[in-house]
């Protein structure tokens, strides 16, 4: 317990993830965030993308999928309210794949104008979740 | 043989009461699963929504929002309560509204009014005969409750807090803590409770110093206070209707397993005295042929 921080990452459907971590990031609207243990109180939105857990004592690294949501981190804890989490693992990227052809014809479609900010938002969360697997193969290969 | 037809008459109504209340209890059963997988699935989220808006209070923050700002005299105080749609679950809507009517009560002994929103039917019948003051309702929730019907009357309530017509938010629910038991409960939500309950029973409360400190907003306080306040209300009703429904199910399924039990040993204390009556007849019948033929 010397130096890690508790994680929790939590979705409204379930528990993803909960255990100590060594070292975070996170995808903040502002940018990424690395967090260590003892970080100062930080409080902000997060963006489409990967969150990465590196776990204490080892090389490997816990992947997690986040489609936005809320970030609280306390020096002993960092809580990601996610919209919706996955596991890396269970990321398929022939889905991704088609939902981002798919959110790519809607903006082509130029008559459905009202519908342009939702396929806006699809087409970056089937980009973060496509970011994620990459960055999940490199490690994982 | 006197009264026989009316024993088997009998006997066989009994015998259809007790089908009825057998299939609601394998239909409550079977929803009990999903309503409890559901309720589970949404727990772990709504500790850490709670967790997170406690720490929150707890910090000196740069932009005090309304819910985080306790008000000095409560003059009118706004409750949602929670039960079912439909009765036949054994105690479980009793329990809540004795709450309901005891709070009421206190609030009323103190000159303070109560504006009610009802989630449920049997809520909003019993706030109604009560002569309660409903400024909204939702009902007919069915058995998989969605979000966006519940959003629109605790928006109601939130929206009189923030104009400063009430100046408390309270909830009443049922929770649920095993199929045989569903305890009701009686909570604050806005202003931000500094403890809270877990549906366990354990009271949790945030570990942290009082108003010291302050986070780092990324990119802006309002915004993100005003996010997450939304997301705390939305997860703490939906928690609460979740809850309700798992209850609401297991106390059904329980309330009929005994009801469908009871059928049974009054079928069988029937059966008794049919048999009893039918014997008594024959021998009766016997003793008379017997007394006859000796007579002659």
């Amino acid at each position: 317990m010397a130096n890690t921080i508790h994680v929790d990452v939590v979705s409204a459907e379930e528990q993803i993830y909960s255990g100590e971590a060594e070292f975070i990031v996170l995808p903040g609207v502002d940018g990424e965030l690395g967090v260590y243990p003892r970080h100062t109180p930080l409080f902000t939105q997060i963006k489409p993308g990967a969150v990465r857990i590196k776990l204490p004592g080892q090389a490997q690294e816990e992947f997690v999928f986040v489609q936005g949501g809320f970030l609280e981190v306390q020096p002993t804890k960092v809580t990601v309210l996610a919209d919706t989490a996955i596991r890396a693992t269970d990321l398929d990227e022939a889905k991704v794949l088609e939902s981002k052809k798919k959110a790519e014809e809607a903006m082509a479609n130029k008559d459905a104008a009202g519908n342009i900010a939702a396929a806006q938002a699809e087409l970056a969360a089937a980009l973060a979740q496509l970011e994620a697997i990459r960055k999940f193969r490199n490690r994982a290969g | 043989m006197a009264g026989s037809k009316e024993i088997r008459n009998k006997i066989k109504s009994v015998q259809s009461t007790r089908k009825i209340t057998k299939a609601m209890e394998m239909v409550a059963a079977s929803k009990m699963k999903k309503a409890q997988d559901r309720m589970r699935a949404t727990r772990p989220y709504m500790e850490k929504v709670f967790n997170i808006v406690m720490h929150i209070a707890k910090a000196n923050t740069e932009y005090r929002h309304p819910f985080l700002v306790p008000r000095e005299q409560v003059k009118r105080v706004g409750a949602i309560v929670v039960t079912t749609d439909k009765g036949l679950c054994g105690g479980l809507n009793t329990n809540i509204l004795r709450q309901v009517l005891t709070a009421h009560k206190e609030w009323k002994a103190k000159g303070i009014d109560v504006d009610y929103v009802a989630i449920g039917g049997k809520g909003l019948g019993f706030l109604q005969r009560m002569g309660g003051n409903i400024v909204a309702s939702a009902v007919q929730l069915g058995d998989r409750p969605h979000l966006d019907r519940l959003v629109g009357p605790v928006k109601t309530l939130v929206d009189e807090y923030l104009a400063g017509k009430v100046d408390e938010v309270h909830v009443f629910y049922t929770t649920f803590i095993n199929t045989m038991r569903q305890e009701p409960r009686h909570g604050r939500i806005i202003p931000i409770p500094h403890q809270f309950r877990t549906a366990t029973g354990e009271v949790r409360t945030a570990e942290l110093s009082d108003g010291t400190w302050d986070y780092i907003y990324e990119p802006d306080a309002r915004d993100l206070l005003d996010g997450m306040m939304r997301r705390y209300l939305e997860a703490t009703v939906f928690q609460m209707v979740n809850e309700n429904q798992s209850s609401e199910q297991s106390a059904r399924m329980v309330a009929m397993k005994s009801a469908s039990d009871n059928a049974g040993k009054i079928i069988q204390e029937l059966q008794l005295i049919y048999n009893k009556s039918r014997q008594a007849a024959i021998t009766k019948e016997l003793s008379e042929i017997v007394g006859g033929a000796a007579a002659v």
